[in-house]
């Protein structure tokens, strides 16, 4: 969609026609998933961040190949998928260990005792804020308002929350993720969403312009109706 | 009176364990607002929820009617639902989306057909993994149910709805910082004017966003009436409100309630509420509206949870959470705290707040340390002045958006508050309180 108030890159032709492009990293069912994301949106773009949390449920991050994958889905350039990915605390262009552990530390959590859990966590881890333990099970993050304040000091896992925690039961739950305890309730790094979409809209866009025409077309003489009799009333 | 006898508008259903089911929906009245607004014609849902004044619930509180009524000009394309709750410690959208999506799609979905707009963004932020996946079930349960899609309940309205995800970034809930990464950009608010969102809003088309709270009142107030809603809460704030609240509180939580009728003691002490202060402590003082709101103090406690009693008092009601310290807090500590979360998520467009919040952490962050100087309180507010000039309330505005003015609130709250504090850091080189 041109707009000439608000040009924007995606505007410019960048496809010059052919096949599909040839996908080195996403799988053949991401890749398919990936088209499916696509085709919900008005503008391939919108699908950029979608995408990458999709891509991420592969290895967990955004490898450059990845990217360059999400860029050929989108016509962008890989640059430009880095360029929004970079921007996003979620989306990752390092890797990251299986659980990432993201320990808020904001105003509400800082006054139940954050600052002491975080370092807790970063002694008995061996790592500190933003590292990955050697194991490679756990990246360790301090973050900010995860909108869990009523169980501070809030830890989510893979974002997901897991109540407020104690030193003791922090210990507790590192130990749960390194067995595979908890992997029902909380998926590997990466997985955000597993819930997918099972339907799309129906109605073709000629239908919902008719549908708007007519609805348009109704309310425009509701309002003639109006104001008729607003005159007529003001004539008597 | 603590709890008025006011109606549980939004969160009547999550009692139940089951809330965000359809079957827990349909049982308890749900999409029955919907198919009433169907039956309307949308200027007269329109009215309704004019004539309920229902003041948008995402922090800055405009009229939703009102702001509906700017796009009645012109065709809107596109309905964009902001539920990318970032503000520290509010919390109350958290609990919409995971215990009554439907109630949210609903809302949305009667939003969809006053503005007549066949296409819904629902952004929520993504840190939300449980909450994206209760509102895309219940998504796809709707859709089966014939109340989203192709000819809606048999109305002749089509409408799609589609779920998407942040990706971590306090900036998107600043309305045109949502709408550039729903384009799937890097979260950069647009300059206003002429990218209002009504006017040139996603992909450059007339866009309303409204916040998820305001959307999950919409199916009560088609049921019950504009004027039921209207006849709740005092002057411009009716209705009632979510109100989260944390901190140094025995009972942190969300509460539903009446708008003014009830004060801010109340909502600390009251034992259905708050539940009073830990250890027998004393308030030292709260933040009325998240942190991006100046400080109260003792001395303002007794006023009543309202827009515009907070507005006249010099503080805001923003985002409705109310953070709470006792008197064991350290005001540098906090202060610095929320000032660090400024300078992680300015988008750096601007250069007073990229700059300015950068240089505010590193002042504050060695004032806490033992580090300070004498001179470092008057640099503080120099640089805060920079970023809003006179440091007023509401703040001037030097950036594109409002988080830069947001920055200086709580460092000026805690220095005009606790200015001896600061000096015992400076002079004594550590934490009076440890």
């Amino acid at each position: 969609m041109s707009n000439a108030a608000h040009p924007t890159p995606v505007d410019r032709p960048r496809s010059k026609g052919g096949p599909a492009p040839a996908l080195t990293h996403l799988g053949g069912a991401t890749a398919t998933r990936a088209r499916e994301l696509i085709a919900l949106y008005p503008e391939p773009r919108s699908a950029l961040i979608p995408l990458c949390h999709l891509a991420q449920e592969q290895e967990g991050w955004l490898s450059p190949e990845i990217m360059a994958d999400i860029a050929a889905l989108l016509d962008l350039t890989p640059a430009e998928v880095l360029g929004t990915a970079s921007f996003y605390d979620m989306l990752h262009t390092e890797p990251v260990g299986s659980h990432l552990v993201s320990v808020c530390t904001n105003i509400a959590c800082l006054l139940n005792g954050a600052m002491e859990l975080l370092e807790h966590a970063e002694s008995t881890l061996g790592v500190n804020a933003g590292g990955t333990t050697a194991d490679g099970a756990v990246t360790l993050e301090e973050a900010e308002c995860l909108a869990g304040c009523d169980g501070a000091p809030c830890v989510q896992v893979n974002h997901r929350y897991v109540g407020a925690q104690t030193a003791e039961s922090f210990d507790q739950l590192i130990a749960d993720l390194r067995s595979g305890a908890r992997a029902a309730e909380i998926p590997t790094h990466g997985t955000l969403n597993r819930v997918a979409r099972t339907t799309g809209l129906q109605a073709d866009r000629d239908q919902i312009a008719n549908e708007r025409a007519a609805m348009a077309e109704a309310q425009a003489q509701r309002a003639a109706a109006a104001k008729d009799t607003a005159a007529n009333k003001a004539g008597a | 009176m603590p709890v008025t006898g006011a109606p549980k508008i939004i969160t009547g259903r999550i009692g139940h364990a089951d809330s965000h089911t359809l079957e827990r929906y349909l049982a308890t009245g749900g999409y029955d607002g919907l198919r009433k607004a169907l039956a309307m014609t949308p200027e007269a849902v329109v009215h309704e929820i004019d004539t309920a004044s229902l003041l948008g619930r995402g922090g800055a509180g405009f009229p939703a009617g009102r702001k509906w009524a700017m796009l009645r000009q012109s065709p809107v394309t596109y309905l964009v639902v902001n539920g990318d709750e970032s503000e520290p410690a509010t919390f109350k959208d958290h609990l919409l989306v995971e215990r009554d999506p439907h109630q949210l799609i609903e809302g949305v979905l009667i939003a969809a057909y006053a503005t007549q707009v066949s296409q819904v963004f629902i952004y929520l932020r993504g840190e939300f993994a449980l909450g994206l996946e209760r509102v895309q079930a219940a998504l796809n349960d709707a859709y089966s149910h014939g109340a989203v899609g192709n000819d809606i309940f048999g109305s002749g309205f089509s409408v799609d709805v589609v779920v998407h995800p942040g990706a971590g970034a306090y900036i998107c809930g600043e309305e045109t910082a949502l709408l550039e990464s729903l384009e799937g950009k890097r979260g950069f608010p647009r300059i206003k004017p002429p990218f209002f969102p009504a006017a040139i809003g996603l992909y450059g088309e007339p866009t309303v966003v409204n916040n998820v709270e305001t959307m999950s009142n919409l199916p009560w107030i088609v049921l019950n009436g504009g004027s039921a809603f209207a006849a709740l809460g005092e002057g411009r704030s009716t209705g009632t409100r979510l109100f989260a609240l944390a901190g140094h509180v025995n009972r942190p939580g969300v509460f539903e309630i009446e708008m003014v009728k009830t004060t801010f003691r109340d909502l600390i002490h009251a034992p259905v509420l708050g539940g009073g202060i830990p250890h027998g402590r004393e308030l030292k003082a709260f933040i009325p509206g998240g942190v991006s709101a100046p400080w109260f103090g003792p001395d303002e406690i007794d006023l009543p949870l309202g827009q515009d009693e907070v507005a006249d008092a010099g503080s805001m009601l923003g985002s409705g959470s109310v953070v709470v310290m006792d008197d064991h807090t350290c005001a540098v500590r906090a202060s610095w705290r929320i000032t660090k979360f400024f300078a992680r998520e300015s988008c750096g467009q601007c250069t007073p707040c990229r700059e300015g919040s950068g240089w505010l952490e590193k002042i504050m962050e060695r004032i806490e340390t033992g580090n300070g100087r004498e001179d470092d309180l008057d640099l503080l507010l120099d640089v805060c002045d920079n970023i809003a000039p006179g440091l007023t309330w509401p703040p001037q505005q030097t950036t594109i958006c409002v988080l830069g003015p947001s920055i200086p609130s709580s460092i000026g709250s805690a220095i005009q508050m606790f200015r001896d504090e600061f000096l015992v850091h400076i002079k004594e080189g550590g934490c009076p309180y440890g």
